[in-house]
This record gives C-alpha cells, sequence and structure tokens, in this order.
C-alpha cells in the first residue's frame, strides 16, 4: 500500500489529498438534497469499482451485476426484519449469498465455454430468473415489496437507520475502501494474472495461469463488494421491490461510470460517478419539474452521453484526464 | 522412454483431414531438436497437442517420465514446458516488461521478484530498451522476440519455438540463433519448428520432417537434409 502511494507523484498526493478532504467536509457545506446526489455519486463510484474488477481487469462482461446486488439487499433487509440480525452482521450473509450466486453464473458460463456476449447474456439471465423468482417468495413480500420501518430522527448507525449524514459517510468509506481494494489488486500478482486473461486466455494459459479459477476469483470479488452495495441501498432507500433492484437497469447504471470514466483503471469508477451522477439527477430534477417525465427518457439520455463520450475518449475520460494532469504512471 | 519429452504414436484429425498421422519421436534431454516440414504439414498441431492446446485423438505423450496428454495447458506450462506462438500472441495492451512478468510470476512469489526475471531476460533478448512500449506497438521481430521472453519467463525445462525467425532479417535471425544456442548451453532443451534452414542447421542436433502430417525422416541433420524424399518435399521451399 505505501508502495502504490509513493508510486503517485507529488501534486497527485496534494490532489488526492484535496479530493478526500472536500468529500469528507462536503456535509458541512451543501445542502441534504446535494448531499443525497453525493452518497449516489459515492454509492455509484463503490459499485463501478466491484464491476470494474470483472470486466476491467478480468475481461469478464457482465450485465446482471442487478443480481448481486439485489440477492444482497434482500439478504440483509430480511436478516434484520425477520430475525433481528442487524446489517453489519448480516452483510456477511449477504456477501455469501452473493458470492455463492456469483460462483454459479461463473462455474455454468466458463465451465461450458460460454464466452463474451453469451456470457453476458447468461448474466442477464440469472438476474431475470431471479427476480421472477423473488417476485413469488412470500418470506420477502413476494412482488408487493420489503419495507424497513422509517423514523426520520432515527440516529442508529448500529441499525443503518439515520440521516443522509450516516448515509454519506458509510457510502464514502465503501468507496474509498473498494478503490484501496482495486489499486492493491491491480499490481498484485492475481491483478497481472486477471489482465492476462483480459488480453488473451490462450496465451494466459501457455504461462501456466489457470484461466477458469482467475476468473472465478474475480467473479467472487465482484459479487460480493456489489452484495455490500445491496445492503446499502436496502437500508438507504428502506424498501425493496424484484422489480426494481433486480431490473436490468439497475445492471446497466452500475456500468456507466467504468465505462465512462476508464475500464480496467483505479480512478476511472470514481470520475466517471463523478461526471454521471450528478447529470442524471439534473435530468430527473428536470423532468419531473418540467412534466416531461417520459418513460425511458433516462436510459436514452445516459446512452446518448456513452455513446459521444466513448466517441471522443475511446478508452475513457480518465486516461486523459491522467494524461492532462501530469498523473500517468511514472515508468520507473 | 529415456528423452525428456516422447511422443508416442499420436493422431490428429479435422474432420476428414488428418493433420497428424502417427508421429512418434524422442527429445533428449539438453538437445536442440527441429521439427521441418512444407505448409500445412501439420508441426503447429503437433506443437499444441504437446502444449496443451490441443487434445490428441489417440496416442500418448510424456514428459520427464509422466504422461502429460489430456493436461490442460496451464498444468502443461506448471510441470516446465514453454511456448510460442506461431501467430503472436502479445498481451497487447501491456507493456513489454508486463508481459515477461506475467510469464515470471509462474514461479515467483511477488512482483518485485517477477520484474527482476523479467528484467534479465529482456536484456538477453535485446528488448530492455523497449520495456516501457507497449506490446502492441512492437515491430513483428520484437513481437517473435517478445514471444520467446515470455515463455522463457516461466523457467521451462523444454521451450517449443514455433517459427520464431519467420520475418527477420538474416542478421536478426543471426542474433536469435546465438541467444539460443547461449541458452540451449545452460541446459535448456529446445524443440523447434523452423522454415528457416539457415537457423536448422545452425542450431538442431536432430531433426524430424513431417509431411502431409507424418512423419518422413528423422535423423541428424547431415543425413535428413541428403535424403530425397526431404529434398522433394522442399523443391523450391527454401534454400538448404
Ligand atoms: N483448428 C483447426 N481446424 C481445422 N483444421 C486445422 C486446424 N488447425 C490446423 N488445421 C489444418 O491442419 C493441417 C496442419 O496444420 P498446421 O497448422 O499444423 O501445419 P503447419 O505444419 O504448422 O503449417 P505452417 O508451416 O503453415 O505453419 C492444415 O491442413 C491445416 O489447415
Ligand atoms: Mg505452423
Amino acid at each position: 500500500m505505501t508502495a502504490l502511494w509513493n508510486e503517485i507523484p507529488r501534486h497527485g498526493k496534494w490532489l488526492t489529498a484535496l479530493l478526500l478532504l472536500v468529500f469528507i467536509a462536503a456535509p458541512l457545506v451543501v445542502d441534504r438534497y446535494l448531499l443525497s446526489v453525493l452518497v449516489l455519486v459515492l454509492y455509484f463510484a463503490y459499485l463501478g469499482q466491484a464491476w470494474n474488477l470483472l470486466m476491467g481487469f478480468a475481461g469478464q462482461l457482465s450485465l446482471g451485476h442487478a443480481l448481486y446486488l439485489g440477492l444482497g439487499a434482500y439478504t440483509a433487509t430480511t436478516l434484520w426484519l425477520l430475525f433481528g440480525i442487524g446489517p453489519w452482521i448480516g452483510v456477511f450473509v449477504a456477501i455469501a449469498v452473493a458470492a455463492a450466486a456469483g460462483l454459479i453464473v461463473g462455474w455454468l458460463g466458463w465451465r461450458f465455454g460460454v464466452e463474451g456476449v453469451y456470457f453476458a447474456l447468461l448474466t442477464i439471465a440469472f438476474a431475470e430468473f431471479t427476480r421472477i423468482g423473488f417476485d413469488h417468495l412470500g418470506l420477502t413480500g413476494a412482488s408487493g415489496g420489503l419495507f424497513l420501518p422509517v423514523s426520520p430522527t432515527a440516529h442508529d448507525w448500529w441499525n443503518l437507520n439515520g440521516g443522509v449524514h450516516l448515509f454519506y459517510y458509510v457510502a464514502l468509506i465503501l468507496a474509498i475502501a473498494a478503490t484501496l481494494l482495486a489499486a492493491w489488486l491491480r499490481q498484485s500478482p492475481l491483478g497481472y494474472r486477471w489482465l492476462a486473461v483480459r488480453e488473451d486466455p490462450e496465451a494466459a494459459q501457455a504461462v501456466g495461469i489457470n484461466v477458469f479459477r482467475v476468473r472465478m476469483i474475480a467473479m467472487l470479488i465482484s459479487a460480493g463488494m456489489t452484495a455490500v452495495g445491496g445492503v446499502f441501498y436496502g437500508f438507504y432507500y428502506r424498501n425493496l421491490f424484484p422489480s426494481q433492484i433486480f431490473d436490468i437497469s439497475r445492471s446497466i447504471e452500475l456500468i456507466l461510470g467504468p465505462i465512462i470514466g476508464g475500464l480496467g483503471t483505479i480512478f476511472g469508477p470514481i470520475v466517471g460517478a463523478i461526471i454521471l451522477t450528478p447529470v442524471g439527477e439534473s435530468l430527473t430534477t428536470f423532468m419531473q419539474s418540467s412534466g416531461l417525465n417520459v418513460p425511458g427518457a433516462k436510459s436514452i439520455f445516459y446512452g446518448i452521453i456513452l455513446m459521444i463520450i466513448i466517441s471522443l475518449r475511446p478508452s475513457g475520460v480518465w486516461p486523459w484526464l491522467a494524461k492532462h494532469l501530469r498523473l500517468d504512471r511514472p515508468k520507473s | 522412454m529415456s528423452g525428456l519429452l516422447s511422443v508416442n504414436g499420436v493422431n490428429k484429425r479435422f474432420r476428414g483431414l488428418a493433420a497428424v498421422s502417427d508421429v512418434s519421436f524422442e527429445v533428449q534431454p539438453g538437445e536442440i531438436f527441429a521439427v521441418i516440414g512444407p505448409n500445412g504439414a501439420g508441426k503447429t498441431t503437433l506443437f499444441n497437442m504437446i502444449a496443451g492446446a490441443m487434445v490428441a485423438d489417440s496416442g500418448t505423450i510424456h514428459f520427464d517420465g509422466r504422461p502429460i496428454d489430456g493436461l490442460r495447458a496451464d498444468e502443461i506450462a506448471q510441470r516446465g514446458i514453454g511456448r510460442t506462438f506461431q501467430i503472436v500472441k502479445p498481451f497487447p495492451a501491456l507493456s513489454v516488461e508486463e508481459n515477461v512478468v506475467i510469464g515470471a510470476l509462474l514461479h515467483t512469489a511477488t512482483i518485485d521478484e517477477a520484474r527482476m526475471v523479467a528484467r534479465d531476460i529482456l536484456q538477453q533478448l535485446d528488448l530492455s530498451a523497449k520495456r516501457n512500449q507497449i506490446a502492441a506497438s512492437l515491430t513483428l521481430p520484437d513481437r517473435k522476440r517478445l514471444e520467446v521472453a515470455r515463455a522463457l519467463a516461466t523457467k521451462p525445462k523444454l521451450l517449443l519455438l514455433d517459427e520464431v525467425m519467420a520475418g527477420l532479417r538474416p542478421t536478426e535471425t543471426d542474433r536469435i540463433v546465438a541467444i539460443l544456442k547461449d541458452l540451449n548451453r545452460t541446459g535448456l532443451t529446445i524443440l523447434l519448428i523452423e522454415h528457416v534452414m539457415r537457423a536448422v542447421t545452425a542450431l538442431a542436433s536432430r531433426i524430424l520432417v513431417l509431411q502431409h502430417g507424418a512423419v518422413i525422416a528423422e535423423g541428424t541433420p547431415e543425413t535428413v537434409l541428403r535424403e530425397r524424399a526431404v529434398i522433394e518435399s522442399y523443391l523450391g521451399v527454401e534454400e538448404l
């Protein structure tokens, strides 16, 4: 970790420190609405990191991460509602459940040579089937939804029940932790093996890399991390509907940040979330206030942004930004 | 079965086509063994079966006294067989050094250690100056050298080289020949497929000639290259 920090050029350290300070101090200056937008920025930065491990590093496209998000959310909220098990313990069960689901998806795909687009379709199918399953699961309220009690004045961090400030700092810690984890993994032997498998699976095998195992580890970590995001979602919004949490739009919105920011980079998911989330939120506000609330308009809008940015900066905003800020890795 | 590698009655068919038929040979530890033959003779297919990239229809392959047929390519690499690809397969978006570091990770525990190994090998293959370049930006001769470097980084006992001299200028060929001789002197056994006869005669202690998937000659360069069948199959292909 210290080696990683030392690799950042001097002004990069200052910029990182400044950015951290801004995020830590933000709740002191911004209003509640803006703070709720920042919560989403951090939430998407976090999920972007999780997804980027699988896609950006290991090269496997999942369009079904809503599966792990939803399983995480439902597991922890159900444990709390039915058994009184708090989210700080429930989160570990949530991670285990989602990781197990990830392993099933990965095993079915990669054991049987389902690659590329077909693998992506498989991930969508799993999320959809699970949605249908939860639509009929009485234990969690089926399609009618699951609700956690809302008490506006609560300050109960142990049960993740409180105001936007609480969730802001939880999201901030999650985003920072995920970024550190991604940076650490990137320069570990495992990270190098992921890149090799992403670049050329056959050549990776020829240097002794077990492609299947390496992909499964990526899936395990990515799904587990996404489940933590799901726990956050469940306790933050305090209501869950299978048709929302398992929806493909959940899967899509969490991958846009890393794509726009820069696949396979450490800061891409953060930059992507910082760019995309406020734009998306202003659009929602604008559509609501102007009465132009056309269903699907947001998706089309995201699609357009994605096309523009990808045609201008095919490898994402962060590599370009890093070059201009002279923050690219110094070649030793 | 005293050899480092012994191939026994190996067959591979692609639909109707017999790409490799009933091929047997042994590579002794410490030698440089060449496989030659015209285009489509089945040389790469034979390599792919040894390296585990393809499964033989029948026959057995032993390495270091143990059967390796049926193992996955990564298991075979772990046993100590390194290979290059005729159609080069670098990790394109990664730097030259990172490419070789990944090879070295097979037997090192940390990136720092792997980097040390990689730098030595890059030095040996005259790629040091280009170590920070992205692999995709290399010229073909450099990519071929990178293939060799990455395979060497796995510290193989047996190195399979599939036409690493193709497309090189004679001076570059001579350089690679010298490098391979050096490596061989330090104990590395080499099995190479090569069209460039200048390299084959300079390196190989024994030669196997394939044609239409079958062995048509085997022996020392002096005897094999004098055989009628070999000369005929090569007529007009390469100067001897
Ligand atoms: N994956 C494959 N599927 C079908 N046919 C194949 C496959 N690989 C090779 N072949 C065929 O098998 C035969 C042997 O091919 P191979 O690549 O082993 O020849 P080679 O001796 O390496 O030739 P070259 O000198 O051109 O590299 C050829 O007729 C080729 O078309
Ligand atoms: Mg060939």
